[in-house]
């Protein structure tokens, strides 16, 4: 699996990474997490508001930080 | 009727200019602290203790309330709603969805490729990115609760005027090859990507709400603290005299130097208002604060930079001189009619 946060590295994408490394901690599920500030990578995701997160190529959350209990829910859907 | 206005007038003093705050620190700098309020010491220590507190307070309700509204209307609804629009409607549209939108300048080179790519006319974003830190839901409560509703009006209706006719001329510049290259080339080839994002319920737009709210007090508080530090040292240690000489009516470039004074710096809304509420204690016509509040949130030397990267330097410029001329007018229209 891999997961890609998206962001310029503000605070609030530094929160989503935090929470995804917590989820991800939790699941036990080997999965590599890739920090995207680049503006041109984030916008080709069609991502307008940042942090966003992003799973095998498609967008699952975007314009907020999601919580552990959230990611935790979709990694688990995405994993099966 | 007397009664209504009874009531109107005991929910404005309690509630939104919060009297009780104001006699309750009146009494900790008095009772507690034993300062007196006549003296200088005293006054700064209230000010800055009243300010920061109410405004706070201010910050966590009125964020909370329009970050709910706001996740309503995130960009990618509003760039749909604008890729139907043409003339100056767009424009119209484009700085009135521009006050609904999130204030995080971060975002806005995301939302500027978002929309280009999208194919949305140049005057059509740049009505949106005038609008969008100037003019929002928070910061017309919060100017409404510091300067009464009538300039809270005025201050948004002239942005809004503003983010119109500053995009309108833009559009008229035809400046399309004045975004960066690397923007053309997205919008050539197309954007494919792959969503999968729930939808929030209502609760969960309600927390959600409630944790931007503490995210963004997070990120502005340091602005606001030092917002209201120097409103204290204008409200009571710079003299009268050398504000009214700078700033006052009777110096004729005080827009100017007001406006000049703004732009670079960088703060939100939030924070310039208890300067503002001092420079007006200190007599400082109503127009050039406008001018000052404007051109701390319109225009700064972080955002400028950000939006380098995706406009190229005649663009910037143009931007930067629409806005300034644009502010400079709003500021002696307005010394000029109040």
């Amino acid at each position: 699996m891999l997961i890609k946060v998206l962001g310029s590295g503000c605070s609030n994408c530094q929160k989503l990474e935090e929470n995804t490394q917590k989820a991800l901690a939790q699941l036990n599920i080997n999965a590599k997490i890739e920090h995207v500030k680049d503006f041109v990578q984030i916008a080709k995701y069609g991502v307008m508001r940042t942090p966003a997160l992003v799973v095998d190529e498609v967008v699952k959350v975007s314009g907020r930080v999601a919580t552990v209990d959230e990611i935790l829910a979709i990694l688990k859907k995405t994993n099966n | 009727m007397e009664l209504i206005q009874n009531i109107w007038e005991w929910l404005m003093n309690n509630i939104l200019k919060m009297k009780w705050l104001e006699d309750g620190m009146g009494l900790l700098v008095t009772d507690v602290f034993h300062l007196s309020l006549e003296e200088r010491i005293g006054q700064t220590i209230h000010f800055f203790l009243y300010d920061t507190i109410k405004i706070f307070i201010l910050l966590m309700v009125f964020i909370g309330i329009v970050s709910y509204i706001q996740s309503y209307f995130p960009p990618e609804r509003t760039k749909n709603i604008l890729g139907k629009m043409k003339g100056i409607k767009g424009n119209i549209i484009g700085a009135l969805l521009g006050t609904l939108t999130p204030f995080c300048s971060c975002s806005s080179i995301p939302i500027f490729i978002g929309f280009t790519v999208a194919g949305l006319p140049l005057g059509v974003t740049f009505s949106f990115l005038i609008s969008s830190p100037l003019v929002d839901l928070a910061s017309f409560m919060m100017l409404g609760t510091f300067f009464g509703f009538d300039i809270a009006l005025y201050y948004v209706v002239v942005g809004l005027v503003l983010a119109v006719v500053g995009g309108s001329i833009i559009d008229k510049l035809h400046m399309e090859s004045q975004i960066q290259d690397f923007v053309l080339e997205l919008r050539s080839d197309g954007i494919e990507s792959s969503k999968e994002e729930i939808k929030l319920t209502k609760r969960q737009r309600a927390i959600q709400a409630i944790r931007e709210a503490f995210l963004i007090l997070k990120r502005v508080y340091l602005y606001v603290l030092i917002g209201v530090g120097i409103g204290a040292l204008i409200h009571n240690w710079i003299p009268t005299s050398f504000i009214t000489t700078v700033l006052g009516e009777d110096n004729p470039f005080s827009v100017f130097i007001a406006a000049f004074i703004s732009i670079p710096m960088y703060a939100d809304i939030f924070g310039t208002l208890p300067i503002a509420e001092a420079l007006l204690y200190k007599g400082v016509e109503m127009g050039t604060i406008l001018t000052f509040m404007m051109g701390v949130t319109a225009l700064s030397l972080p955002s400028l930079v950000l939006l380098h990267k995706v406009v190229k330097k005649k663009l910037l410029f143009v931007f930067i001189g629409i806005v300034t001329i644009g502010i400079i007018i709003i500021g002696y229209l307005f010394n000029f009619i109040i």
